[in-house]
């Protein structure tokens, strides 16, 4: 992670469907702030659209006083449901970057800098049922990532490794999950594909 | 900064009732407020605090026994969403006028937009109406800190308070303190005074008359009085926000430089609104921006129309949320400032709500169209209500709706001499909840329909919280189970019967047996009971009974249409269904489903076949 300056304000978009885990993996994001010593403020999708519906979380680091993101104002978005991705571009800003989880090139578009990883085939063949989530995480934070980020995988492994007293098995589970995200990233970025 | 968590709105607000002493907490889940409880009873197990925490069993039940509390010196607050609010009013109303002892906190969050919820309504104008004070928090840790201000000013005015959180401050995360929890004693004193606490219409004049001295008085209390923001800034034009939009206008006023020439107000407490203040305001300005939601509560105590500009003026709109977009675009056209402001991000669209793969209830909806195709279908409150989807829901109206508008249906197609199946469908929690007393009446009135109680051992949508079908509560701890069917059967039903919709065939047989009772003798109950799959609480798991599809599938796309279960997937390419193994949950029900009998049961462990 050397290569990358960890900004310490940053505004992003997490965006998917119910059932994929957005709001473990936002505030797994948002208590990895304060484990940096940052203050964050968060906004999360509870109630109907949780059961398979398109599920958005804005995540604030660094002191702002709104849980909302404003349009063109998001510095970079995880897409962990390629469907949600056209609809939720306009929170980017001009020179915004996403990371997205998709099958296929089907959703890529012009403009804003974008890397793909086919997580739900990951999660299938590394039997991670709901790690869809950490493997997306961990390739946006694997080596050579040119996505600017406000943490590093250290980080969140850290977080992730003081909750295991109180829950264990979903924190191995991440791990393993981070670990695989990070390991597809790390040779993705060297090889560096177009998408 | 080390020493502090993240804390949900709702956590917060739960963090602030342990602290600050609260010993009785009631609460009936509701999004956006489900949390606050759930997080009480969390707080308590870490603190060792003595407290009474429950679920009651509607919004009504759980504030007169929090309320009851209050008038024996304990602190004590009740937590809903805002249309639960409207259950407990009747009860809220009363309390006003009877006050308080010890301090009595109404938590009722409101969801513009609306996300989650029937209505937009806004919760201080019932407490304008109730004639109660209205604390208004912009964030998690302002939420907090007005749970011990709420208490002080409850106990000083003996008065009930009420905290009016919205989605986006019940749903916001925060970096907070961490919970700081010194044991203070309980003790309970209750004095008999009937002229108080049991007061016939003579004393309710006398009370009517101390409540408005209280509010006189509480629109000069010093420590609920606006803040503001920018000191030093003078201007002809002034902008007064509260709630979350206060943190919205804030930030947005940061970024634009309008912080430095426009005056920003925050007002905590919106209801009554200071009385200074108020004068003050309308002696220095010309012109005056509010910002709230959902109603103009603030700019009705204004009653300057020529220099208010708000939701009665028209220039703030009335219905919907006030997301930053749109306080940005307010903000700069009340300034003055040309230019383009960002146009809000659409969020329609996309991929709609469904019940989870393996969700009982989608088996009980299907059973339901195959039992009553040209039925009439009420319905009610709770993941159910996506029973839209596989169109066996026609109507939902509010919490124990869908008896009565069965009975309505009934009614109104008897007078003008038709016969229909109707077929009403309601939650176990939501049955408990309101579902009862229509039920009795149906029975004295002999309403002809089935009624069909989804009982799947929990309140799903809100995060599975117990129904006192269930036997614990909400500490973990073990409680008097209520049976469901002794309910129905005390009620006069004649034909309940308890099945588990996930063995088809029998259970549509079922429901043909019940519409042919109810035809010739009245109301008939069918209980599907299987549990909920995402309930992690749930006591026996359901038999897992794999499936696969054989090359048989014909791309039909039948059980994708009609039976909806998201694990089903189109392949386009091959024009033919498969099974997304991430997601399915092994409950084998849509073997009954498929038209040509494709889709099978898996006979050999392992192996399975995409
Ligand atoms: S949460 Fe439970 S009740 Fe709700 S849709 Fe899913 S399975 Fe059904
Ligand atoms: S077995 Fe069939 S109905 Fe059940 S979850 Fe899997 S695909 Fe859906």
């Amino acid at each position: 992670m050397s290569d990358r300056e960890a900004p310490v304000r940053q505004q992003l978009i997490i965006s998917g469907v119910g059932g994929q885990g957005i709001l473990f993996l936002t505030r797994l994001l948002a208590e990895t702030a304060i484990h940096r010593g940052l203050a964050v403020i968060s906004s999360e999708t509870h109630g109907m659209a949780q059961r398979g519906g398109v599920v958005v979380s804005h995540l604030k680091v660094g002191g702002f006083p709104s849980p909302l993101v404003r349009a063109g104002t998001a510095d970079g978005m995880l897409v962990l449901n390629a469907g949600n991705f056209r609809l939720q571009r306009p929170f980017l800003k001009a020179d915004g970057w996403a990371a997205m989880n998709a099958p296929d090139c089907a959703e890529q578009v012009e403009g804003p800098a974008m890397h793909r990883i086919d997580a739900d085939a990951i999660a299938r063949e590394s039997g991670l049922r709901q790690g869809t989530n950490l493997i997306l995480l961990g390739f946006l934070l694997a080596p050579g990532s040119p996505f600017p980020f406000f943490c590093t995988a250290g980080d969140i492994r850290q977080v992730l490794e003081s909750k295991q007293a109180t829950r264990g098995n979903l924190v191995t589970q991440s791990l393993r999950a981070l670990e695989a995200g990070l390991e597809y990233g790390t040779t993705y970025y060297l090889e560096a594909p177009g998408c | 900064m080390s020493s502090n968590i993240l804390m949900l709105g709702n956590e917060a607000i739960a963090a602030g009732l342990v602290e600050n002493g609260c010993a009785v907490a009631t609460s009936y889940p509701g999004t956006p407020a489900s949390e606050i409880l759930s997080s009480v009873a969390a707080w308590q197990k870490a603190t060792g605090a003595t407290m009474h925490v429950e679920w009651g069993v509607n919004e009504k039940v759980s504030l007169e026994i929090a309320y009851t509390a209050a008038i024996t010196g304990l602190r004590s607050a009740v937590a809903m969403k805002q249309v639960g609010l409207n259950v407990a009013s009747d009860p809220f109303m009363s309390a006003a006028y009877q006050g308080v002892k010890g301090g009595f906190i109404v938590i009722s969050a409101d969801d513009p937009g609306p996300h989650s919820s029937q209505t937009e309504q806004d919760s201080r104008m019932l407490a304008m109406l109730a004639k109660v004070p209205v604390l208004d928090p912009d964030s998690p840790a302002q939420a907090r800190e007005m749970v011990g201000l709420g208490f002080e000013l409850s106990e000083k005015f003996e008065i009930p308070v009420l905290l009016r959180p919205t989605t986006r401050v019940c749903h916001a995360g925060q970096n907070v303190p961490a919970v700081e929890f010194s044991p203070s004693p309980i003790s309970v004193d209750f004095t008999k005074e009937p002229s108080r606490w049991a007061s016939t219409p003579k004393f309710r004049l006398q009370q009517h008359l101390q409540l408005v001295a209280k509010l006189e008085q509480i629109a000069v209390h010093p420590a609920t009085a606006p803040k503001r923001i920018n000191p030093g800034v003078t201007a002809p034009k002034a902008v007064l926000a509260c709630g979350v939009a206060a943190a919205h206008a804030r930030e947005i006023m940061t970024d634009s430089g309008l912080i430095d020439t426009l005056p920003l107000y925050q007002v905590l407490q919106p209801f009554p609104l200071h009385s200074e203040f108020r004068d003050r305001l309308l002696a220095s300005y010309d012109q005056i921006l509010i910002l709230e939601e959902t109603s103009g509560v603030i700019e009705m105590q204004l009653a300057d129309r020529q220099r208010t500009r708000g939701k009665l003026t028209g220039f703030v709109a009335e219905a919907g949320e006030l997301i930053p977009e749109t306080v940005e675009r307010l903000l700069k056209d009340f300034a003055g400032i040309t230019g383009d402001a960002a146009a809000p991000v659409d969020t329609a669209g996309g991929r709609k709500p469904t019940l989870c793969p393996g969700c009982p209830h989608r088996t009980s909806f299907y059973a339901i169209k195959k039992a009553a195709p040209h039925g009439i279908y009420p319905s009610d409150i709770g993941c159910y209500t996506l029973g839209l989807n596989l169109g066996a829901v026609d109507s939902v109206l509010c919490m124990g709706a869908a008896v009565s508008q069965a009975a309505g249906f009934y009614q109104a197609f008897r007078l003008a001499g038709k016969e229909t199946d109707i077929v009403a469908t309601i939650g176990d929690s939501t049955f408990f909840h309101a579902g009862i007393p229509p039920l009795i009446d149906a029975v004295t009135q002999n309403a002809r329909f089935v009624l069909v109680i989804l009982d799947n051992s929990t309140t799903a949508m809100t995060g599975n919280q117990p129904t006192p079908a269930l036997g614990s509560g909400a500490m973990g701890e073990p409680t008097v189970a209520v049976d469901i069917e002794g309910l129905v059967n005390a009620c006069g039903i004649r034909f309940c019967q308890v099945a588990d919709p996930t063995e088809l065939p029998d259970f549509i047989a079922l429901l043909q047996k019940a519409l042919a009772f109810s035809h010739s003798n009245g109301p008939a109950v069918v209980i599907a009971r299987h549990p909920c799959v995402i309930d992690r609480r749930r006591k026996v798991a359901p038999p897992r009974r794999p499936v696969t599809i054989t090359p048989d599938c014909t791309g039909c796309r039948y059980c994708v249409t009609s039976f909806e279960c998201p694990a089903l997937i189109f392949d386009e390419q091959q024009k033919r269904v498969h099974i997304d193994r991430l997601t399915c949950q092994d409950c084998g029900v849509c073997v009954h489903v498929c038209p040509v009998g494709a889709i099978i049961e898996q006979q050999t462990e392992g192996g399975l076949q995409p």
